[in-house]
């Protein structure tokens, strides 16, 4: 076992060795532009993209020209409420999203409000999921757009898309998800979910960086987008740029794997990942943040009461973990998603983020308990709250000092 | 963020943890930060008659910078008298840590520890509390 171990798979996942393989020769003598049409060498490339486009097809369910490839899922956020919002002006100016999505949803709509949109952010429930009787109360006779996430990326909650995809629709507005942690994690089919629109990257799924999708349906309805960038009108018009084909090829691979392992990957994940919570959750004052029961198989979320996040992961130190802690970030404030759920600052100071991948073992789960544990009971030992709480003294009656 | 080799020695091996009794008349105590902000940091002096800190020692919620932070100003606040102590400046924490700017908070926090453990010590040996800086936490 090699240390330091990596648990921090929310927030990229490796490359796998055989989407390597598949890239190489597109880095090398297979470089053609896949836009040239007039000789071989952009047509083996034309030929790559177009392979690749069938392995993200089968993947969610689509067909191939459902496909826009882009720089990632950030882009695809960004293509996806940009372009319905221009497209569909005519039609609304209301877009409805959730506290919880991540900043590439929330920005882009900050920045549509700018522009004449009225946007609604629901709130969610406790334990991370958003309330459809809000939902169905939010949409007007303006709504165009719900753009609800399908996993969250740092709790690992899956929202219930079906139910929200048919509110939608009944109320003749689109329905877009960023599903960025839950391709190639868990079964995601746009015809079954009822999605219109679904962004995502292929780094989250042992692709490579750089490179995502959005899906835009065709058929029931056709749904258009307006380009954000302008140029030579690849991708059918919807998002021009030089195509990136070992990116695409590594992603079309990397869906190929994802389709392939899917079930027994998920099963063996979460399989660990409830050996990981159950052992931690045993520990005093810890809390599991999120929905345990509708969630990605690979995250767990945990609140270790009165010791800060990022002093524990210091401590953790042959750990790559994550944590909603507010002295991770440059800001003061701790993450805003623990923060949506309703836990008070303090919980979400202590939050630690596991994300378990591909090549994460049995053995590395093992040792991961065991530094977690020590970690946490060295922070408490140093940690005054942890004593005065063990004193029997209510920190909520404290008077602490302003700042 | 990488952190200085200073930082993960006192994280790594803390001096001073610990507690003293707090209602004794010669130990002094100081109770900074809030739990909603992330940190807290307790540091404790003991002051003989001569005015001399014999004994520091603290407990702290927060990241490694303010553990380090404090660590250091218990080793800082051993031997020295009151009115020393009393100009130790947050900088000194910054400089001797190599604190990156983000971090600076932290040791101003070990600086409000330091001056309200004194200030706890004089009021409860009928001093006058001296006039503390607004935190600029
Ligand atoms: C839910 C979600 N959406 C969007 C993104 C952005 O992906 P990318 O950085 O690949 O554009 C991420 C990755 O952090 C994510 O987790
Ligand atoms: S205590 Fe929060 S950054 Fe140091």
């Amino acid at each position: 076992m090699e240390l330091p171990i990596y648990l921090d798979n929310n927030a990229t996942t490796p490359l796998d060795p055989r989407v390597l393989e598949a890239m190489l020769p597109y880095f090398t003598n297979k470089f053609g532009n896949a836009a040239s049409r007039n000789h071989a060498f952009g047509w083996v490339a034309e030929e790559a993209v177009d392979y690749s486009r069938e392995q993200v097809a089968k993947l969610i369910g689509c067909t191939e020209k459902e496909i826009i490839f882009t720089s990632g899922a950030t882009e695809a956020d960004n293509l996806g409420i940009k372009g319905v919002f221009e497209m569909y002006q005519d039609k609304g100016n209301h877009i409805i999203t959730a506290t919880t999505e991540h900043k590439a949803v929330l920005d882009t709509c900050k920045h549509l409000e700018k522009a004449g949109a009225k946007v609604t952010y629901l709130k969610v429930k406790e334990d991370g999921l958003i309330d459809l009787q809000e939902l169905e109360a939010a949409m007007t006779d303006q709504t165009i757009l719900v753009t609800i996430m399908y996993g969250n990326n740092e709790i690992g909650v899956v929202q219930p898309i079906k139910e929200i995809s048919a509110i939608a629709h009944k109320h003749g507005a689109l329905f877009m998800t960023d599903a960025t942690q839950a391709v190639g994690k868990i079964p995601v089919d746009v015809n079954a979910d009822g999605i219109d629109l679904m962004a995502f990257s292929a780094h989250k799924m042992y692709g490579p960086k750089g490179v995502g999708v959005l899906y835009v349906r065709r058929k029931n309805p056709r749904v258009k987008v307006t380009a954000q960038i302008d140029g030579g009108g690849h991708e059918r018009g919807m998002r021009s740029g030089t195509l990136n084909v070992p990116g695409i090829v590594g992603l079309g691979k990397a869906c190929e794997l994802c389709r392939l392992e899917m079930d027994s990957e998920a099963k063996r994940l979460s399989g660990l990942r409830d050996k990981l919570e159950s052992a931690l959750s045993q520990m005093e004052e810890s809390y599991v943040n999120g929905n345990v029961e509708h969630r990605l198989p690979h995250v767990a979320n945990i609140s270790f009461k009165y010791v800060e996040g990022e002093g524990l992961m210091m401590a953790m130190k042959d750990l790559a973990v994550s944590s909603g802690s507010a002295c991770t970030s440059a800001s003061l404030e701790p993450s805003y998603v623990l923060k949506s759920l309703g836990l008070s600052d303090d919980l979400a100071h202590s939050s630690i983020r596991f994300g378990l991948g591909r090549f994460t073992t049995e053995e590395e789960i093992d040792y991961a308990i065991e530094n977690t544990k020590k970690a946490v009971n060295h922070l408490r030992d140093l940690s005054p709250l942890w004593e005065m709480f063990k004193e029997g003294i209510d920190l909520s009656k404290i008077e602490w000092a302003e700042h | 963020m990488a952190y200085s080799e200073k930082v993960m020695e006192h994280y790594t091996n803390p001096r001073n943890v610990g507690t003293l009794n707090k209602d004794s008349k010669s130990v002094g105590t100081g109770l900074v930060g809030a739990p909603e902000c992330g940190d807290v940091m307790r540091l404790q002096i003991e002051v003989d008659e001569n005015n001399v800190i014999t004994d520091a020692k603290f407990k702290t919620f927060g990241c490694g910078s303010a553990i380090a932070s404090s660590s250091l100003a218990t080793e800082w606040l051993k031997g020295k008298t009151v009115d020393e102590a009393l100009t130790i400046d947050n900088m000194d924490i910054v400089e001797e840590l190599a604190l990156p700017p983000v971090k600076i908070h932290c040791s101003v926090l070990a600086e409000d520890a330091i001056k309200s453990a004194i200030n706890d010590y004089r009021v409860k040996n009928g001093l006058e509390p001296f006039e503390l800086a607004k935190s600029h936490h």
